[in-house]
């Protein structure tokens, strides 16, 4: 049998393949990793123009309360994140995580006060185990549906000029702002956000309307089809998690320096302090810092320093301190970068570690993040 | 003579030494390269040792000793600007030269059309 033949596709598949892209199995999809213009063009053409990224593979949920007001929606859901879901006005978004009983991260998503609901978006590697999470715990008093609907973002400094040639109202967004729009006179969801350090906006369709939508995206001179290789370069330069690698069931969000995700109404003397998974360690966390850290990590040689390499104090590997969790060649750095953690004593910006790479330990220089300055329109 | 390897290497050979470096359809497969790391010269390889590593934007991959041999020389030019190995794969982009241990291990490579076959 095809080993391809059980992997899911996305509706924009077919375009995909007529763009001529490198296909490879992604979080149980078939996904574009490349286009002919390669992973260093495609990322430079992403900061430099507008980059336009198929990620319907996510999981797009919408959380409704069974009395349809959305304050038991938003409260429901704070009881699965140590986020502030309640005080989201409506049209806006919020980066949040589900937390497990131990304090660490089941899933990283976009939370959005959609009219009376909240509309959701989830890692596709996380979609099935999230949508059961959310039955069983708030199930009782929300319907949880899992849309089926394309998602793509337009990224980059050209995105909001391109976009707003379809719908003038997108230039007044502001960063995490969500909108209904009317795209080609096709209903669409747009929030200006994405994950490439880049303004830009997320544009959710309706399946049969998401190639048409695409293409005509496309069309535009400044826009070009970017696979899930320059997003990921993309999004490591930003210092953006990956779920999986950089943020699991093993790291605290306050071990991932994910501490401005979660506002005051949720810590401990807030409105609605706690109420969440593991919201013992995660505040105690908050309040007296984790005993590790996730930093950025710039090597001083040329050498690439990828996930799973060992980070050391000292320059034989004779102690151990950490290890790297995403890392790669960052094109717009112009050399490699990296995420890892270490311990607090080694997370001070400037801090000379070392990594294992091939046998050799490579000095590498613990940075502040992002590597790259963000252009969200705030 | 122009020899390669299933792991996607050509040799050009002459007078017992080989040219090394990774085919056309290796680059295509690779893309970009960001990183190259040679071994030094006078280093002694048996077939399929590990000899250099290159690195795309991705992911790093070995290139291997494609016969028993010494290094002689090493390409630093492309150290310098690994795209030069995308640019000219089968040219400016050489690794390394080999001098073989033994010229006739050079006879169980694959020829061009095998090579062209392998890779169709």
């Amino acid at each position: 049998m095809d080993d391809t033949a059980a992997l899911k596709k996305t509706p924009l598949h077919a375009l995909h393949l007529s763009l001529g892209a490198r296909m490879v199995p992604f979080a149980g999809y078939d996904m574009p990793v490349q286009y002919p213009a390669g992973v260093m063009k495609e990322h430079l053409h992403t900061r430099a123009e507008a980059g336009l990224f198929d990620v319907s593979h996510m999981g797009q949920v919408i959380v409704k309360a069974k009395s349809g007001s959305y304050e038991d929606a938003a409260l429901a859901l704070e009881s699965l994140v140590p986020v502030d879901i309640l005080g989201l006005a409506e049209g806006r978004q919020r980066y949040g995580f589900f937390t497990d009983d131990t304090g660490c991260i089941l899933d990283d998503l976009m939370i959005t006060h959609l009219d009376d609901h909240l509309f959701i978006v989830v890692n596709a590697s996380c979609k099935e185990a999230d949508l059961a999470h959310l039955q069983a715990h708030i199930g009782d008093r929300c319907d949880i549906t899992l849309l089926n609907r394309a998602l793509i973002a337009l990224q980059g400094p050209r995105a909001v000029e391109v976009l707003a040639e379809l719908w003038a109202d997108v230039a007044a967004m502001k960063f995490m702002d969500v909108r209904h729009c009317r795209l080609h006179d096709v209903s669409c969801l747009v929030s200006r956000s994405g994950y490439s350090g880049e303004d830009g906006f997320e544009i959710s369709i309706p399946v049969d309307k998401a190639e048409d939508v695409t293409m005509r995206l496309l069309e535009h001179p400044d826009v070009q089809a970017i696979g899930l290789g320059a997003r990921d370069s993309l999004r490591l330069e930003a210092g953006l998690c990956l779920y999986g690698n950089d943020i699991d069931t093993t790291t605290s969000p306050v071990e991932a320096a994910l501490e401005w995700a979660m506002q005051k109404a949720r810590r401990g003397n807030g409105a609605r302090a706690g109420g969440f998974p593991g919201s013992g360690r995660i505040l105690s966390e908050l309040e007296n810092g984790a005993a590790r850290r996730r930093v950025g990590l710039k090597p001083e040689g040329k050498a690439p320093v990828r996930g799973h390499a060992k980070l050391y104090a000292d320059a034989e590997g004779k102690i151990e301190i950490g290890e790297v969790t995403s890392g790669g060649f960052g094109p717009s750095v112009e050399g490699p970068v990296a995420m890892g953690y270490v311990p607090v004593s080694h997370a001070a910006a400037g801090t000379l570690v070392y990594a294992e790479v091939r046998g050799k330990y490579l000095p590498t220089t613990v940075s502040a993040l992002p590597f790259v300055t963000p252009t969200y329109k705030r | 003579m122009l020899k390669f390897t299933e792991e996607h290497e050509w040799l050009k050979i002459e007078g017992g030494v080989a040219t090394v470096g990774i085919t056309t359809y290796a680059v295509d497969q690779l893309g970009d390269l960001v990183f190259v790391e040679l071994p030094e010269v006078g280093a002694t390889f048996s077939k399929n040792g590990n000899a250099a590593t290159v690195e795309s934007v991705k992911a790093a991959s070995d290139v291997y000793c494609p016969l028993d041999g010494e290094i002689t020389e090493v390409n630093p030019a492309i150290v310098a600007d690994p795209s030069l190995v995308n640019s000219d794969p089968q040219g400016a982009g050489w690794f390394f030269k080999l001098k073989l241990a033994n010229a006739a291990d050079a006879d169980g490579l694959l020829d061009e059309a095998a090579y062209k076959e392998l890779t169709a």
